[in-house]
């Protein structure tokens, strides 16, 4: 702006809007219209069978109906052993899995770690992340056969990947002096990391952990669709005869589930903080 | 112009902020209210405006009963009661003009207000008032890039371009420095006289607010302790309103002084 | 800190007995409850086929490698079926998830006793359910493809986005909305202007963290017949194509690193 454009006289009558968020305005019409122009593609390359559609809305309304008259009994022992596989496989695929992730988030943060370390933890963890539940399921399944350890196996690898980089970015962004306090006392590693790292991170760690179990539940209940145990096969044998009143039960069982523990969790982290 | 009536607010809690609180200002006076912290200073204006509900207890703008107004009528009522706010309360990823058309929403319609089309007067008037307070510069930065007096000044102009009969003033220097409190507070007082509104503020420095105003008045325990002009507040009256304490230098010091700042020359 | 006196003086502790016993009991009561897992899971798996697996593994890998580049002619349409599938699932979740969301908030819902728990379990159930049990449910529903994909990645996403968004409302500054409010405006005048622009930035980092999340779940949702390069995923798996199927993932995990990447620069340049 020039100091003649501040003179109060040349605004007054002229127009005001609000300045523009991209100032160029080749580029802003650009990624306007290339956006408006890849939803009218996308849009028109998706094949929706109308018709399909709506004879399927019956069914849906009959799937909305089931959640009013979930039926629990009829394969009630489906249910029961599905959801036992699925809680067996959770709890002991987040004891491994958090009890590996520690050292491995110890290696893989920048401030405790030797680089050597440091790259092939982040390795680790950057391999974990990548690599989703469903196709880990997939590659175990077809190794070790049909069964909870797949599911197991699978579950652990993932939180891995997921403890290992919060905790590790945890630890890089924790208080430095606290740390050097402990290391000025004349302590060993493991005593440091005892007194002057632990405490620190401990809060968050336990925080992770239980929203992980969270999430290695979630995870369970899909990795049977794929043969690898737990509560999914239950499901999709239900989906595919058309059973909808008890895929709603367990629908229901699951959202329960998942409830009750943020709930713990919420209860956990207010008091470790 | 502006009667408070009886008016009361007792909190959910059980604590009475304001008992039975009687008050007259008439056209063009501007008012300082000092008492300690918890007083009722805040919730005296915001019972005045309804951003909180008084307990019992009228409130008259001119002609106007307030406290009974419904949901539209009490909008219209507040378009004309100005408000400036302890921390400037500007909305920060707004730019300056936006904050400062923000006091014409209770004009302007939905849609408009929208697509930021207010009418050329109100843009206008935008103008006037930023270049009023040396800040037309600004207008088209955001209002988080501001600094504290720069801030103060728009909530200023957000206030005025509302066209108000009353302005609602809380604690407007409680976090700026000394000589910003001055010149924000000389403002203030300036642009009252020019467009003869009434002010009623909410102020902690007893010093600044007998520099300024007209007439002071004392607030302790949600009561009306002391109403009278700046010069009758003397270290016995501090006491009644505040507690025991060594006034006599915190008024000494407000007659020394002389301020010749230029508020212009500071952007 | 107890402090047990003894004949020789004063002994520090952490914890009094009482304590230690508990904590060690719930280790125990930990343990006891993973080895007894540990045991099921070991009983319904046949050690023969584990024991066996290394060579099975070796057998794989050396099938599947080097993967059929060839096949990647096959694959671009499934790829833009992919990018579609979330994109659209994303846009669709979020022009749903914003009401929802204020609805939530307990600064902004019209009701907290029978609106906000309603948003509430909206919230909860959609965002318990993976997306491809929704993907089942809604093929079920409406016959496979591509717009089951994009439903199932919608309803997926509405209680995740809702979730991230109203915990950002109710963090917004009150005065902000008090001063906007004090002017006169109406109830919309004030969330255009007193609310809007403080969750702007939380909405747009919402939306892209959800879309990069959306790629990865996108790409496998064809295992269950919803469109996308999930599809091709399973024909090959299905008639032991391991070549392909190396490929297959090869995309996917390139498409996956993309997303991140893209996401991470667009949420920087936002903050």
């Amino acid at each position: 702006m020039t100091a003649a454009d501040t003179e109060i006289d040349s605004l007054l009558g002229r127009k005001w809007r609000k300045p523009p968020m991209i100032r160029r305005r080749w580029l802003r019409w650009a990624i306007g219209l290339g956006f408006v122009a890849y939803l009218i593609a996308a849009f028109a390359t998706i094949e929706v069978n109308w018709s399909r559609v709506y004879e399927g809305l019956d069914r849906g309304g009959a799937f909305v109906m089931a959640f009013t008259s979930p039926d629990f009994t009829s394969r009630g022992s489906d249910i029961w052993a599905g959801m036992l596989e699925s809680v067996v496989m959770t709890v002991a695929a987040s004891v491994v899995g958090i009890l590996i992730s520690i050292p491995i988030a110890l290696g893989a943060a920048r401030n405790i770690a030797p680089l050597p370390v440091y790259m092939i933890c982040r390795g680790i963890i950057a391999v974990s992340r990548a690599l989703q539940e469903i196709i880990v399921a997939i590659l175990l399944v077809a190794i070790f056969g049909f069964g909870p350890l797949a599911g197991f196996l699978t579950l652990s690898f993932a939180t891995i990947g997921f403890l290992s980089k919060l905790l590790a970015e945890d630890i890089e962004s924790m208080s430095r002096a606290q740390g050097e306090a402990v290391r000025a006392t004349g302590s060993r590693w493991a005593q440091w990391i005892n007194y002057g790292v632990q405490p620190q991170v401990m809060p968050r760690l336990i925080g992770l952990s239980i929203y992980r179990v969270d999430i290695n539940f979630r995870e369970s209940a899909i990795l049977g669709l794929v043969g690898a145990g737990g509560i999914g096969a239950t499901l999709n044998t239900a989906f595919d005869r058309y059973e909808y009143d008890t895929a709603a039960a367990i629908l229901i069982i699951i959202i329960a589930v998942v409830m009750a523990l943020e709930y713990i969790s919420g209860i956990v982290r207010a008091r470790v903080q | 112009m502006l009667r408070l009536d009886k008016l009361t607010k007792t909190y959910k809690t059980g604590d009475q902020a304001l008992k039975a609180v009687e008050l007259e200002i008439p056209q063009g006076q501007v008012v300082a209210l000092i008492g300690p912290s918890g007083a009722g200073k805040s919730t005296l204006i915001r019972c005045i405006n309804r951003l909180v509900e008084p307990t019992s207890g009228k409130v008259w703008l001119g002609d106007t009963e307030l406290t009974e107004l419904g949901a539209g009528a009490l909008r219209r009522e507040r378009r004309r009661m100005g408000m400036i706010f302890q921390e400037y309360a500007l909305v920060e990823r707004l730019t300056v003009m936006e904050n400062v058309l923000s006091g014409r929403l209770g004009y302007v319609g939905f849609w408009r207000s929208l697509t930021r089309r207010f009418p050329q007067k109100d843009v206008d008037e935008a103008f006037r008032l930023l270049d009023r307070v040396g800040l037309v510069h600004m207008a088209d930065k955001r209002a988080d890039e501001l600094s504290g007096g720069q801030r103060q000044r728009v909530g200023i102009c957000r206030a005025l371009i509302q066209d108000p009969a009353l302005l609602l003033v809380d604690e407007p220097t409680a976090s700026l420095d000394p000589k910003t409190s001055r010149q924000i507070m000389r403002l203030i007082c300036e642009l009252c006289a020019e467009r003869g509104l009434a002010a009623i503020i909410n102020i902690h420095d007893v010093a600044l607010a007998q520099m300024f105003v007209a007439r002071v008045i004392g607030l302790r325990a949600g009561a009306v302790e002391f109403d009278g002009p700046p010069d009758a507040l003397t270290p016995d009256v501090l006491t009644t309103i505040y507690g025991e304490e060594d006034w006599v230098a915190t008024i000494d010091k407000v007659e020394d002084e002389e301020d010749t700042l230029d508020p212009e020359a500071v952007a | 800190m107890p402090v047990i006196e003894t004949p020789e003086g004063p002994i520090w502790r952490r914890r009094t007995r009482g304590q230690a016993m508990a904590r060690w009991f719930g280790w125990l009561l930990g343990l006891a409850a993973f080895l007894w897992c540990w045991s099921r899971i070991s009983e319904a798996t046949t050690w023969f086929f584990v024991r066996d697996a290394p060579r099975i593994a070796g057998d794989i890998l050396g099938r599947a490698l080097p993967p059929r580049w060839s096949y990647i002619d096959n694959l671009w349409w499934p790829i833009w079926d992919t990018l579609n599938i979330a994109t659209l699932g994303t846009i669709i979740a979020l022009i749903l998830a914003v009401p929802v969301a204020f609805l939530a908030a307990r600064n902004t819902t019209p009701s907290a006793l029978i609106v906000r728990p309603i948003a509430l379990l909206i919230i909860v159930s959609t965002r318990s359910i993976n997306s491809l049990i929704w993907a089942l449910l809604l093929i079920a529903i409406i016959g496979p493809g591509v717009f089951a994909g994009v439903i199932a990645i919608a309803i997926r996403s509405i209680g995740f986005c809702a979730k991230l968004l109203y915990e950002a409302i109710e963090e917004i500054s009150a005065t902000q909305v008090e001063a906007i409010t004090a002017t006169g405006a109406s109830r919309w005048q004030v969330m255009a202007y007193g609310i809007v622009p403080q969750i702007a930035p939380a909405f747009a980092g919402i939306a892209v963290f959800r879309w990069d999340i959306n790629i990865r779940e996108s790409t496998v949702l064809g295992l269950v017949g919803a469109g996308g390069i999930g599809l091709q995923l399973q024909a090959s798996l299905n008639t032991l194509a391991w070549p392909q199927v190396s490929l297959i993932l090869l995309v996917i995990l390139f498409a996956v690193v993309l997303s991140e990447w893209v996401s991470a620069k667009v949420r920087a340049a936002i903050i």
